[in-house]
């Protein structure tokens, strides 16, 4: 069996400081998806309304966030901030910043398709049972919306962590970052760690998100 | 005469330049049964949509048992509770079992106790044949099923007019049937109902009263035996031939 490096992980304390790294990953795209959910559900059902203005700046902001690689933006606010506005953003802060307002526009535009997608009949059978409009929304839409957006929203929430790999380029010590560290530190001693440890990372990916994507399948297949 | 219950005066409902509804009057009494029939797009759907709000109007007035039947009115919920009415689709909540999509309105909406309506739905179900679907889901069930138990779900408002718009029209043929069986039998109990329908046949059985519309006028109101037998206009005979076969 050819030497994969996995002994390194048994070294010093390096498995505890893979873990604290994925910690690092978790702690920012969770704080991310905590903010991005509520604000995307806000901004989509604001945008639902008839406001011109509301919908064409909404536009701008969606187009942009889309069009800009995640990375761009991860620079554009971490560097680009310090050089124009002199803020002294950490690199965590500016990593939340960012997520934040790359969920929000997804979110948002899930929220936007899903209320869209609940067909206007729904709205004038509860009009005609003599529900009013707040009723209409807590008892018939909203629980249809919901429905609908669970396994979009955890696929969004997946792909959220899956790209926190991105904030080692802003100097944020995440899971990926040390796992280069620890191949670095043990190049002489082993040389062949880069797989075994680059394994250990995929399995901490794998770890974080498999459940949560199980349990967008139960949702659905439950809710169908 | 029975006390009329629905007045329709000088009902005007325009999209734009486009005129729907032109001038239209009509009253119904309480217990009537009123077929209204005409070619697709003359106006009839949107006449029972707006007898419940759902269409804003632009001329004339809607009462029932006096009270002003307004869009933006206060009471429009309240009204809507007074006035039951059924889809051409199936709008059956899709989220909620069939027991549930009956109980959600008398129960949250007109405060009923759960226990009673769930009594009462249950009575109803059975007399539709559909008793032993209380926990599916309307995925689970036929149109034809479906339209039943929205009739259910209308019914259970204890709704002083029914009104069904076109409930036979997406079903499949075999269906009509099961459907049109539960109309005629609220006919037969008295119940109020303004009926739009393509179905002759139904509309010939379960009618007190025919109302013609074309292009938005009520151009014909009578009774079914004199509407089908001896139209008065030279439209309504035309529309009339549409449904006879003839070889030539």
């Amino acid at each position: 069996m050819p030497d994969l490096g996995i002994e390194v992980l048994l070294k010093g304390n390096n498995l505890m400081r893979l873990l604290a790294g994925l910690g690092v990953a978790l702690k920012i795209s969770l704080i991310a998806i905590g903010l991005s959910i509520p604000l995307g559900i806000l901004i989509g059902m604001l945008v639902n309304g008839k406001n011109p203005i509301i919908k064409g700046i909404y536009r701008v902001y969606l187009e942009f966030i889309r069009i800009m690689p995640q990375l761009v933006l991860l620079f554009l606010v971490y560097f680009g901030t310090t050089r124009a506005f002199g803020w002294d953003l950490s690199g965590e802060t500016a990593s939340v910043f960012v997520f934040t307002l790359w969920g929000t526009a997804e979110m948002s535009d899930l929220v936007r398709g899903a209320l869209i997608s609940i067909p206007k009949h729904q709205y004038e059978s509860s009009a005609a049972l003599g529900l009013n409009r707040s009723q209409t929304y807590f008892y018939v839409i909203i629980p249809q919306t919901v429905r609908r957006l669970l396994p979009l929203s955890i696929n969004l929430i997946t792909r959220m962590i899956k790209t926190t790999s991105l904030i080692l380029m802003i100097g944020v010590v995440e899971v990926l970052k040390v796992a280069q560290q620890i191949i670095e530190a043990n190049r002489m001693s082993s040389p062949n760690a880069a797989f075994g440890i680059y394994l250990t990372v995929f399995f901490l990916y794998f770890i974080a998100c498999w459940p949560i994507s199980r349990l967008a399948a139960y949702l659905e297949k439950k809710w169908r | 005469m029975a006390e009329e219950l629905l007045t329709i005066d000088h009902l005007t409902k325009q999209y734009g330049e486009n005129v729907i509804l032109n001038d239209v009057s009509l009253t119904v009494h309480k217990g009537e049964v009123v077929v209204v029939v005409g070619s697709s797009g003359c106006g009839k759907s949107t006449l029972l949509r707006c007898i419940n709000a759902l269409e804003s109007i632009q001329g004339g007035e809607i009462c029932l048992q006096g009270e002003k039947i307004e869009q933006e009115g206060k009471n429009i919920t309240a009204l809507r509770q007074k006035i039951g009415m059924v889809f051409q689709c199936y709008e059956l909540f899709p989220h909620l079992t069939v027991l549930n999509n009956i109980l959600l309105a008398p129960v949250k909406v007109q405060k009923r106790r759960e226990e009673e309506v769930k009594a009462e739905a249950f009575e109803l179900l059975k007399r539709v044949g559909l008793e032993d679907k209380a926990d599916s889901y309307p995925r689970q069930l036929s149109g034809g099923q479906k339209q039943r138990i929205a009739i259910v779900r209308a019914l259970c408002m204890h709704p002083d007019i029914l009104l069904f718009d076109e409930v036979t029209a997406a079903l499949d043929p075999e269906m009509v049937r099961e459907v049109l069986d539960v109309i005629l039998e609220l006919a037969e109990q008295g119940r109020t109902m303004i009926i739009v329908t393509h179905e002759m046949q139904f509309a010939k059985a379960v009618a007190d009263r025919i109302i013609f519309i074309d292009d938005g006028k009520i151009i014909e109101n009578s009774k079914p035996e004199q509407f089908f037998s001896h139209p008065e206009t030279e439209r309504a005979k035309q529309f009339l031939n549409m449904f006879e076969y003839k070889r030539k």
